[in-house]
């Protein structure tokens, strides 16, 4: 079984603050890591591989120094490693950075491509149903477990509002996967040995099967128009007292709300 | 591509077991005031089994002026791929200017798809939509993780499509009175796409629970920490006879479960009171609570964006605060 597995590097955003002064964002310092959703997919490719034999492959689309989240996916286990990065890629939307991708896995062989359901940066859960659609091959969403049954079916647990359903789809399929789904494994001190050693290949956009108009900020139907931080509302009370009272000061809004 | 012919704003109206959600009801009210500022009319698209027919007048009801209704077996239960051929014939039939979805599992799993098929753009998660005086669809959402908010539009393309997450749009009354038009259409479906096959469809009691519903919510963030942390805010909530919630690094830690996450990624909702204990306030979970009617943020740091949108702020340690606020709080009730 062949294995396609779609991370990004993103910034951890629950160590982004807001100036409280300025109301800028501050991102010196945020720590760039694989978003927490690939990282399930990574586990899920990784555990199939130690089941399945399956041979593993990770592709990530970025600047040069998201070289870093493929040398951490080598560490984890992985066979192979792909870097789009071309600035023929750059601006690209959801749509554009899902035909980039789309065109880098139609050159491999796959039976299943794995991505995260969302990315922390974006939440747009987008680029998984889009490569899918792009490929024509069928795509299970909020993936919480999988199993192979050695052939070519595979039967997934997928979580929906009020519960789950089980679902059967033959290979190739596409899969987004929770970052609840399983327990990501740590990098081995040998895979990280190892991991410097292997070869991460850097493909441009000639590289890979797919029209340019499709990439990048021309490939992108949508353009961001403006960004802005958010105006804050007027600020209520604010007490720094001590605990009791702190306390009398919550019970008597509660009362005055009609809580208690 | 001719945008002009491109007219209307659609609203996907999503059914599960042939029940009308929220959502749909809520977007139809955000179409409607689109529709008037483009002197154009809402069309609401209803898929579903036999009998969805029936719930076409809901949806006039709260404000479409047609309803495009697909009903057969085919489309009786979601599946991504019989929806995206539906859609993608009625879009190429109707020629939508915009159509918006609920941000719920199904409504996030069929827009990217019918995305690529339609080759348009898709906004995800938006919070606020408006027409700008070119005419476009300005699509508002949160980034970053919340921390910034980014305007997008679609100008090139057709149809604008955005999904809006539930509670985030105010639905109309609705007006038994309201006359709208039934469509029916039929689907001529490609079936040899069929490949994903559904065994089984599980609902689950825990799932049940709405906090978008409660009156009170006990949230809790990074500074409630631990099982311990939990625990208290359980006790408080039983007290309170609230809900609890959390902020994203608490079920990203393990410990609440998704359907209790207020914020970008979890949940909308406005309660008459909102407690955020140990939250430091990122917009991603502000934009998830900031409509509550009162707000009380108990955190050690006088300077945590929450203490900016509280009501009432209280610097101090969670750790001590709440269990004193029980014990006060259980004597108040045995008196």
């Amino acid at each position: 079984m062949k294995i396609v597995v779609c991370i990004k590097q993103v910034p951890d955003t629950t160590e982004v603050k807001l100036d409280p002064v300025t109301g800028t964002l501050i991102r010196d310092g945020v720590p760039s890591i694989i978003n927490p959703d690939d990282k399930g997919g990574l586990e899920l490719a990784l555990e199939l591989k130690d089941k399945f034999n399956a041979e593993v492959t990770v592709i990530t689309m970025g600047p040069m120094q998201a070289e870093a989240v493929l040398r951490e996916a080598f560490a984890m286990g992985v066979d192979k490693a792909i870097l789009l990065s071309d600035r023929k890629f750059a601006g690209a939307d959801t749509l554009a950075t899902s035909n980039a991708l789309a065109g880098a896995i139609r050159t491999l062989d796959y039976d299943l491509v794995i991505t995260g359901r969302q990315a922390i940066d974006g939440d747009t859960a987008q680029v998984g149903p889009q490569i899918a659609e792009h490929l024509d091959i069928p795509q299970v969403s909020y993936l919480q477990s999988l199993e192979y049954d050695g052939k070519n079916t595979f039967t997934i647990k997928k979580q929906t509002e009020d519960g789950y359903q089980i679902v059967e789809v033959d290979g190739p399929c596409l899969v987004t996967v929770l970052s609840t789904a399983n327990k990501a494994r740590y990098m081995t001190v040998k895979g990280i040995m190892e991991a410097f050693d292997k070869e991460v290949e850097i493909w441009s956009a000639d590289k890979i099967d797919v029209d340019e108009a499709k990439l990048g900020l021309k490939g992108s139907p949508t353009k961001v128009k403006k960004a802005f931080t958010k105006g804050v509302k007027s600020a209520g009370q604010v007490y720094e007292v001590d605990t009791e009272e702190a306390i009398g000061i919550i019970l008597s809004k509660l009362k005055e709300k009609f809580i208690i | 591509m001719n945008k002009s012919e491109y007219k209307n704003v659609f609203v996907f109206a999503e059914q599960r077991e042939g029940k009308i959600q929220g959502v749909a009801i809520e977007l139809l009210g955000k179409a409607r005031n689109l529709a008037d500022d483009l002197q154009e009319e809402v069309y609401a698209i209803l898929l579903g089994g036999k009998d969805i027919e029936s719930k076409a007048q809901t949806l006039i009801s709260y404000g479409a002026d047609k309803v495009i209704v697909a009903s057969c077996e085919e489309l009786e239960n979601y599946t991504t791929e019989s929806y995206t051929q539906a859609i993608t014939q009625i879009s190429h039939e109707f020629k939508p200017s915009i159509i918006l979805f609920g941000a719920t599992t199904i409504g996030r799993d069929l827009g990217p798809r019918l995305s690529a098929r339609l080759t348009t753009g898709l906004t995800a998660d938006c919070t606020k939509l408006e027409i700008s005086e070119e005419k476009e669809l300005l699509m508002t959402r949160p980034a970053f993780g919340g921390n910034l908010m980014a305007t997008i539009i679609c100008s090139e393309h057709r149809p604008q499509m955005s999904t809006v997450r539930p509670g985030v749009m105010k639905a109309l009354e609705k007006d038994e009175n309201r006359k709208g038009e039934i469509i029916k259409t039929s689907i001529n479906f490609n079936k040899e796409k069929f490949r994903v096959r559904i065994k089984e469809t599980v609902k689950e009691k825990s799932s049940m629970i709405d906090i978008s519903e409660a009156k009170v919510l006990v949230s809790g963030g990074r500074g409630i920490g631990n099982e311990a942390g939990l625990k208290m805010l359980k006790e408080l909530s039983t007290i309170l006879d609230a809900e609890v919630a959390a902020s994203r690094a608490m079920v990203d830690a393990g410990l609440v479960e998704h359907k209790r996450q207020v914020g970008q990624t979890g949940q909308t909702v406005r309660p008459d009171l909102y407690f955020a204990f140990g939250i430091s306030g990122a917009i991603q979970h502000v934009a998830g609570m900031e409509e509550s009617d009162f707000i009380i943020a108990v955190n050690k740091d006088r300077y945590a964006p929450i203490m900016q949108i509280a009501d009432l702020g209280i610097v101090g340690d969670c750790k001590s605060i709440i269990p004193a606020l029980i014990e006060r709080l259980s004597n108040k009730i045995k008196d």
